[in-house]
């Protein structure tokens, strides 16, 4: 949380402003019972009329003085904690762009999502709450007491016993019922997860009969939830009462000892009013502080869970200097290699990829197949450096993709991901994202190798048809095909299918197949899919198992010697060529 | 209102609490406003250098500490009854809320967002709760705080009351005179705050697309733009509403000030002591304060009666048509059905289904074939009577499945979906949900069946293995190879198959499928088909488009009809 506040750093002025005349205010307010102690001493004992109207006049002079302080003091307070979370938000985001996909994976999107959004906001309200009150509490309850001094030395002394006793007794409570609530959180938590999975399991849960069985459980999850919050709130309901005793109690101890002073003569009957009314303006302000306190536990909490992500430095440089070298085009001969190379995810127990070697040349369609979790994705994510190798190089034109600007090298890569997402704008922003520049021509070449122009045609608007967030009103193959279309409008030399045909019919996915083959421009492809129909006029093909290579060949070499292949095609032509094709 | 009464007869049931809670705050009220006066008594006492008199403060000292005690129980008395009163109805309207989840109709499950159910089991109800107990806790008592003092001031004197009622209510009005200014700007705020969460989440959800096309600084800009917007618009919002403490603190200390030339005069013509005054300045702070707590505690209410509609209006939503009176329970069926002229849709003004005719003999496989998205899981809902057919009628045995009880129908079904679902629990309860009494012995041979037993056995715990929601640390095809086990356990009579084995690798996929057809012998089987072998070879098969079913026949007179069948055979299956 402490490395945050330097987002803080162009607010210094604010910082400071916010909570001095938060302090300014407070001691207005501490003058008041003071006032009033000299009404009742002089205005009503000597019957000193025009003496009333005076202090009253500074009474109201002092309630408008403090408001123009603490009016001050919101506004630079405001200001300070929203542009605060402005930067944070700003570097935050900024910060995540810069995150390789082995971070990217680790952490998951969701929780960066409620980071960025509803933790940053928990902590601009935390920061805006400290600004305003966290001096000016302590100062209250501390100054109450200093002038209890300037008013009589013995009746003080019990603001001194008073306000580590009502401490321990504000400060206890929370102690032992903060670890309490997160129990509860945790029971909620549990209550929270039960009812999505009946909701996601409704199916299930009815074909085989269940629902009673889901209701016990769901009872006795509810049940100690219930039970849970009902001790937590026994502890916590004790504060209130203990610190009315305590307050009052001290109230009465001032009210004997002054007494013994007044009747000593040290101090007057107006005297005794001041510090009862002290020490009914600490009570006020502890109870402020320990709603505060939680707010700033809460608020810090959230900021660590923000410093963890800023914590997370990218696995790979962006963009080396020095060494940089540009990619024009790829060369004849052995463009991209693989040598021996081998993935290990990040906390995974087992290579995902290993020990993979083959050479594509320019211009070639390689495909690779195998089943889910075989490697697939893993091994062509490595061509634009989405994953760095963790033994063995992967190289383009003979030199190691790590030595090109990272920026340069996925410039010349068009993947299509195999879950197709398009973004909220038009269909014409969505295809520029490769390529800014692009002419409406460029862009209906593009639609028209990825199979999509019927699709644009049909919608409103054509090119300028709104896209929804998420892609909404588009159906999978449409997204798919749209996906497909952005990634040739960057023109790239390597382009990577990423089992992006899936939801496209087979006489699509041939007439797309055959689109690519007959554009300009030599293009190294890889298509991966679980499908032999789609890879297997490739002129290479990369057979996966299990996160090795089980073959490397034609089609045909394939089917000759190599089970796991044949395997696959069997399953998915065996009948029909028995059927005397 | 309809809500505040659904909401009253979920309290009813703690009446007693409540009664008591309510008697509790109206001590703790009497006796918190009763020790001002017994303190201003004792100032009283206390008149100058010599004239103090002690037995006279130790008297008062002894009844106030009295007070103070018995105020400080009765409050932690009044705490927890709100406390058990609010957790226990928090309890029973979840209770009813699942209740309910379990009796939806699965049209309902389907056709509402999942999140959006979830957030009114735990966050609206969790909402309503602290408005609940805030209301209870403060709106009584602020209430009663404010008659109390009314009622001890005017006791004191008639003069100062006056000044106190009239000048009060300002802080009222400048209150909601800010409210009304600064609700504009928080839904400026809010409304940038909902564009800013859109466009995080489409960024950085999808940071891996954006990378790809080097897309971070085009994204980046766009987010600074919407970033300054709200930074200047959050100001706004913050800065207005957060005058409304100090403007009302104002107010008080006007209040206060007014009090005290008041009072003084007062106190000089005689009217009142010094020690009344004291009492009079200490009711002054105390009567403003319940108006600013209760302006505070209506909009939690209303937030809190919003969250609660909400909540009730699942709770009433129409549960599933229960089981016929004579419905009868259906034994262990043969497999015989029958679908006659069955017409269905999801939305009346889209037909799906119409004039759907067809007859299984027990022991037969029916193929469902068509492209992804046409709706063979409509046949499936309709099968396992998920939903009910609008007219017409699908029959087992000969008897209508409206006339069956749900339980004995499904139990002649067994289910296995493309989508797993596998509840947080061991291993082993997720495989006997459909036998909860089987032994240990048939659970492994389930398993070995249906080729999971060697990676359950590698697991940490075997069997007992704990999983975590949906499934946790399984893969893809470890998961749909638990609910394969799962119907390999009970073997129903009736089986829906969906054949998508798409995630388990080739090897294992060609022994389920073994496995698979040991499990279809003998028994009526529904397959959602992929593979043409299967297809083939099934006694019937249904060609599904667009939710509709085209065509129906065996393989051979499918071809020989040259339709969408022939068609979607030749470019699929066809080189």
């Amino acid at each position: 949380m402490k490395k945050l506040l330097i987002y803080l750093k162009d607010y210094k002025k604010e910082t400071v402003i916010a909570p001095l005349f938060k302090l300014l205010e407070a001691s207005f307010e501490l003058i008041v019972p003071l006032v009033m102690a000299a009404i009742i001493d002089y205005g009503i004992a000597s019957e000193d009329s025009s003496y009333i109207m005076k202090m009253c006049l500074v009474l109201v002079l002092l309630a408008v003085v403090g408001l123009t302080c603490s009016i001050t003091a919101q506004y630079f307070a405001a200001k300070a904690a929203v542009g605060f979370s402005a930067k944070l938000r700003n570097a935050l985001f900024k910060h995540i762009e810069s995150l390789s996909f082995t971070e990217l994976d680790t952490i998951g999107n969701s929780t960066l999502i409620t980071r960025m959004t509803s933790d940053v906001n928990q902590v601009q309200s935390g920061v805006n709450m400290v600004l305003r009150l966290f001096l000016r509490s302590p100062f209250i309850v501390f100054g109450a007491m200093i002038m209890a001094f300037t008013v009589d030395v013995k009746a003080a002394l019990i603001f001194v016993i008073t306000i580590p006793l009502l401490s321990i007794v504000v400060f206890g409570v929370m102690l032992i019922s903060i670890p309490r609530f997160k129990q509860v959180q945790a029971a909620l938590d549990k209550v929270l997860g039960k009812t999505r999975e009946n909701l996601a399991g409704a199916r299930v849960i009815r074909a085989f009969n269940r629902q009673e069985q889901e209701n016990l459980e769901f009872k006795e999850s509810n049940n100690l939830l219930m039970n849970l919050q009902l001790l937590v709130g026994k502890i916590s309901a004790l504060t209130n009462p203990a610190t009315y005793i305590i307050i009052n109690a001290a109230t009465l101890a001032v009210i004997w000892v002054a007494g013994e002073e007044v009747f000593q003569g040290s101090i007057s009957q107006g005297d005794v009013v001041a510090l009862v009314n002290y020490m009914s303006q600490i009570l006020v302000e502890l109870v402020k502080l320990a709603n505060l306190i939680v707010l700033v536990t809460k608020s810090i909490a959230c900021g660590n869970r923000i410093q963890e992500v800023f914590e997370v430095s990218p696995s790979m440089d962006k963009d080396i200097s020095g060494k940089v070298e540009e990619i024009y085009g790829l060369d004849g001969t052995n463009s991209i290699e693989f040598n021996h190379v081998s993935v290990k995810y990040e906390g995974a127990a087992e290579e995902s990829l290993s020990d993979v070697t083959f050479t594509a040349k320019k211009g070639q369609t390689i495909g690779i197949i195998g089943g889910t979790g075989s490697g697939k994705s893993t091994l062509v994510h490595l061509i634009p450096r989405f994953y760095d190798a963790f033994s063995g190089t992967v190289k383009i034109n003979g030199k190691d993709v790590k030595e090109y600007p990272l920026t340069q090298l996925r410039e010349k890569v068009g993947i299509v991901m195999q879950k197709a997402v398009l973004f909220k704008g038009t269909i014409a922003e969505n295809l520029r994202w490769g390529n800014e520049d692009a002419t409406e021509d460029q862009l209906w070449a593009a639609l028209e190798t990825a199979q999509a122009k019927d699709v644009v045609e049909k919608k409103e608007g054509m090119l300028s048809y709104k896209i929804e967030q998420g892609g909404r009103n588009l159906s999978g193959g449409q997204k798919q095909r749209l996906t497909i279309a952005r990634a040739l409008v960057k023109d790239p030399d390597i382009l990577i299918l990423d089992d992006s045909a899936s939801a496209l019919d087979f006489a699509t996915d041939a007439r797309l197949r055959k689109a690519l083959k007959e554009l300009p421009g030599d293009k190294t492809v890889f298509i991966v899919s679980q499908r032999t129909s789609s890879i297997q006029h490739a002129d290479q093909i990369i057979v996966l198992d299990d996160g090795a290579v089980a073959g490397i060949g034609t089609h045909d070499t394939l089917l000759e010697n190599c089970d796991v292949y044949r395997e696959i095609y069997e399953s998915q032509f065996k009948a029909e060529e028995k059927g005397g094709r | 209102m309809k809500t505040l009464k659904k909401v009253f007869s979920y309290m009813k049931h703690y009446l007693p609490l409540l009664i008591l809670s309510l008697v509790l705050a109206a001590i703790t009220v009497i006796l918190t406003l009763y020790f001002p006066i017994l303190t201003g008594q004792a100032i009283d006492l206390i008149i100058g250098k010599g004239s103090v008199d002690f037995t006279g403060i130790f008297e008062i000292a002894k009844k106030a500490l009295r007070v103070v005690i018995l105020t400080a129980i009765a409050q932690w008395f009044m705490n927890i009854c709100n406390n058990r009163m609010t957790y226990h109805i928090v309890r029973d309207i979840r209770k009813d809320a699942f209740d309910k989840i379990e009796k939806l109709p699965l049209s309902y499950v389907d056709s509402h967002s999942h999140g959006d159910l979830v957030s009114r089991v735990i966050a609206d109800v969790d909402a309503f709760a602290e408005g609940l107990l805030m209301g209870f806790t403060q709106l009584f008592s602020g209430v009663a705080t404010i008659i109390g003092t009314l009622l001890f001031m005017l006791s004191i004197d008639v003069k100062i009351t006056l000044v106190v009622v009239l000048i009060t209510p300002l802080s009222l009005f400048v209150a909601s005179f800010i409210a009304k200014k600064t609700f504009s700007m928080f839904h400026l705020q809010s409304q940038t705050r909902g564009e800013q969460t859109a466009l995080i989440e489409e960024i950085i959800g999808n940071q891996k697309v954006v990378q790809a096309f080097t897309h971070e600084d085009e994204a980046l800009e766009q987010f600074e733009e919407i970033n300054e917007r709200l930074r200047k618009y959050s100001l706004r919002a913050i800065f207005f509403s957060s005058l409304t403490n100090p403007s009302t603190r104002f107010v008080n200390s006007i209040v206060y000030a007014a009090v005290g030339i008041v009072g003084a005069f007062t106190a000089i013509a005689g009217g009142i002591s010094v020690g009344q005054l004291s009492s009079f300045l200490s009711y002054a702070n105390q009567y403003t304060k319940p108006f600013n707590e209760i302006s505070g505690v209506i909009t939690e209410l209303q937030n809190a009666l919003a969250c609660a509609g909400r909540i009730f209006e699942l709770i009433e939503e129409e549960a599933e048509i229960p089981d016929a009176k004579d419905a009868v329970e259906l034994g262990e069926a043969q497999g015989r059905i029958q679908a006659e002229n069955v017409a269905f849709s999801y939305v009346p003004e889209q037909k799906l289904i119409e004039n759907f005719n067809l007859q299984v003999s027990p022991g037969q496989r029916v193929a469902i074939v068509g492209p992804t998205g046409c709706g063979k899981t409509t046949l499936i809902n309709l099968l396992m009577r998920f939903y009910d057919v609008n007219s017409g009628a699908i029959m087992v045995e000969g008897e209508d499945i409206r006339n069956i009880t749900r339980e004995s129908l499904r139990k002649n079904y067994g289910m296995v979906l493309q989508e797993t679902w596998l509840k947080s629990g061991t291993i082993r309860e997720n495989i006997v949900m459909g036998k909860p009494d089987a032994t240990d012995d048939e659970v492994i041979a389930a398993a070995k069946a249906a080729h999971a037993h060697s990676f359950i056995k590698r697991l940490p715990n075997g069997y007992d293995t704990v999983i975590g929601e949906d499934g946790g640390s399984l893969s893809q095809g470890q998961k749909q190879l638990l609910c394969i086990t799962r119907v390999m356990l009970c073997l129903p009579p009736m089986l829906i198959l969906d054949e998508a084995t798409s995630s388990i690798d080739t090897r294992t996929e060609m022994r389920i499928q073994k496995a698979f057809a040991a499990m279809m012998k003998g028994r009526t089987s529904f397959i959602v088909a992929h593979r043409l072998s299967t297809i083939r070879e099934a006694d019937v098969i249904l060609v599904m488009n667009e939710g509709k079913i085209v065509e129906q026949g065996n393989h051979k007179e499918l071809l020989e009809l040259n339709g969408f069948y022939a068609n979607l055979y030749n470019s699929q299956f066809a080189k």
